[in-house]
């Protein structure tokens, strides 16, 4: 297979699409994937457990130290930047945040496009800030399929239009086409 | 990146780590090794620095740039009461078995700033404990425990620090503890009082003794699991029987292999409780 792990980012707008995209991945996906969607420091649970119940995938909140494994979703937590190891486990960090977030695209896309290279997708969301740009280019650079939400789609496409502007983008998709899209390259 | 050029950033970073160690005896060759990239990637943008190891040679030959250095590894993102609901399970689980004890021995482990620190303090005033309490609050780089020492904060975070403060069940006015001098606040220097600052390396240095707490949060997940075996072995030995573990609010014991040695008191709030016997302890650490 191609491809071995999927990371995904998003802000304002970016969560309904992402439920789209998590919804089309059958139960036995073979991928992992690493998420960051920007939320509030004092967010809870609540969409973790909801985006489980409503996908065949599983769903969790990233631990620090976990490996990641096939078939499984990682949500950054509040507060905490997810980074990926070369080991392929993660981690969390509290280090300052990054494009005015925490958790930030750019850490999570930045070191998984180190950690996985040209084995990984990643994928960029709906957004009114520029957060993700340098961690998509990374991604482009190290041989990784880069793929974006198309702007007419999105509820904020301020993030996607900085993506393209700083990389030639592979794929300018809706959500539907993107989780069609990872489907075929899993398969 | 190529598979190549990855191998020889490798070697580059543990020549500079390795060099780092034996010039200035910090040790980060345990440090999750993503991290240190970032913190490293970060300051050879910001030094103009083409390769690591022409960043290897300033820091071995210009210790400025050492202290620079140092001050990216040292991650300072801390507030008053953060995670609120963490010191309101201090106050409801452990301030009452706190005060059972004559005398109790707090050590605050990578304390940064201070601003936990002076919370607990808080804390502990309103809790009736600060007469017989002492806090160790330590962390490895000097220039960060002086400015502990010194409990001067910018003044634009107090409202969300007064916020904080109150949703962690503080009773009082939260500007009585502090006094307002231009862009800054300063802490009431009687909050200082039990309270002992110092330099302390959890890598390097060794066992603060006869603990009845340890608090010790967002320290560990820099560390590799080796790292975090070895320190939480020294928070053990440090540890009174029944004294407790305060980590942060994503640390576990899950990956250190001595989570048998804890019982949980708070699982959301991460607080822990050092098992009065284990036998079982006994016997692997004879082998």
């Amino acid at each position: 297979m191609k491809y071995e792990a999927v990371v995904i980012g998003g802000s304002a707008g970016g969560l309904d699409a992402l439920e789209i995209i998590l919804t089309a991945l059958p139960a036995d996906f073979p991928g992992a994937v690493a998420t960051v969607i920007h939320i509030s420091p004092d967010s809870d649970n609540y969409m973790i457990g909801y985006l489980d119940r409503r996908c065949r995938v599983t769903v969790k909140e990233a631990e620090d130290k976990e490996m990641i494994q096939p078939g499984r979703v990682y949500m950054a937590p509040p507060n905490y930047h997810l980074l990926i190891n070369s080991d392929r486990s993660l981690m969390l960090s509290a280090e300052p945040r990054v494009n005015y977030s925490r958790p930030a695209v750019d850490p999570l896309f930045e070191t998984a496009a180190d950690a996985v290279g040209p084995r990984l997708i990643g994928v960029l969301l709906s957004g009114a800030n520029q957060d993700g740009s340098r961690g998509l280019r990374r991604i482009q650079e190290n041989g990784g399929l880069t793929i974006v939400q198309s702007p007419e789609t999105t509820r904020a496409p301020q993030m996607v239009q900085a993506a393209r502007a700083a990389c030639s983008v592979d794929h300018v998709l809706s959500p539907e086409a993107i989780g069609t899209l990872i489907n075929r390259l899993f398969g | 990146m190529e598979t190549d050029i990855q191998e020889s950033r490798d070697i580059e970073i543990d020549l500079l780590l390795e060099a780092v160690f034996r010039k200035y005896g910090h040790d980060f060759r345990d440090y999750i090794r993503v991290h240190v990239k970032r913190r490293i990637d970060h300051r050879m943008r910001v030094s103009g620095c083409n390769h690591i190891s022409e960043m290897q040679h300033r820091i071995l030959y210009d210790r400025r740039f050492f202290e620079t250095f140092l001050q990216d590894f040292s991650i300072n993102v801390t507030e008053l009461f953060r995670d609120p609901s963490f010191y309101l399970a201090v106050r409801r689980e452990v301030a009452p078995v706190l005060k059972t004890h004559p005398h109790i021995k707090i050590w605050h482990a990578g304390c940064a700033t201070g601003e936990e620190v002076y919370s607990m303090a808080i804390l502990l005033r309103e809790e009736g404990l600060s007469q017989k309490a002492r806090i160790y609050a330590t962390d490895y780089h000097p220039a960060v425990v002086q400015q502990a020492r010194a409990g001067i904060y910018p003044i634009d975070m107090m409202k969300e620090y007064t916020g904080n403060y109150q949703k962690s069940g503080g009773r009082r006015s939260f500007a009585d503890y502090y006094r307002a001098d231009y862009d800054s606040v300063i802490f009431d220097r009687s909050l200082r009082d039990g309270v002992i600052f110092a330099d302390h390396n959890l890598v390097t240095d060794g066992v603060f003794g006869d603990m009845h707490m340890i608090v010790c949060r967002n320290v560990l997940i820099y560390f590799n699991r080796n790292l975090q075996h070895r320190v939480i072995r020294l928070f053990i030995d440090s540890l009174l029987p029944g004294g407790f573990l305060c980590l942060g609010k994503k640390e576990s014991l899950r990956f250190t292999g001595c989570d048998h040695l804890f019982e949980t008191v708070s699982d959301s709030e991460k607080i822990f409780k050092k098992r009065l016997f284990d036998s079982g302890d006994r016997i692997r650490r004879d082998q």
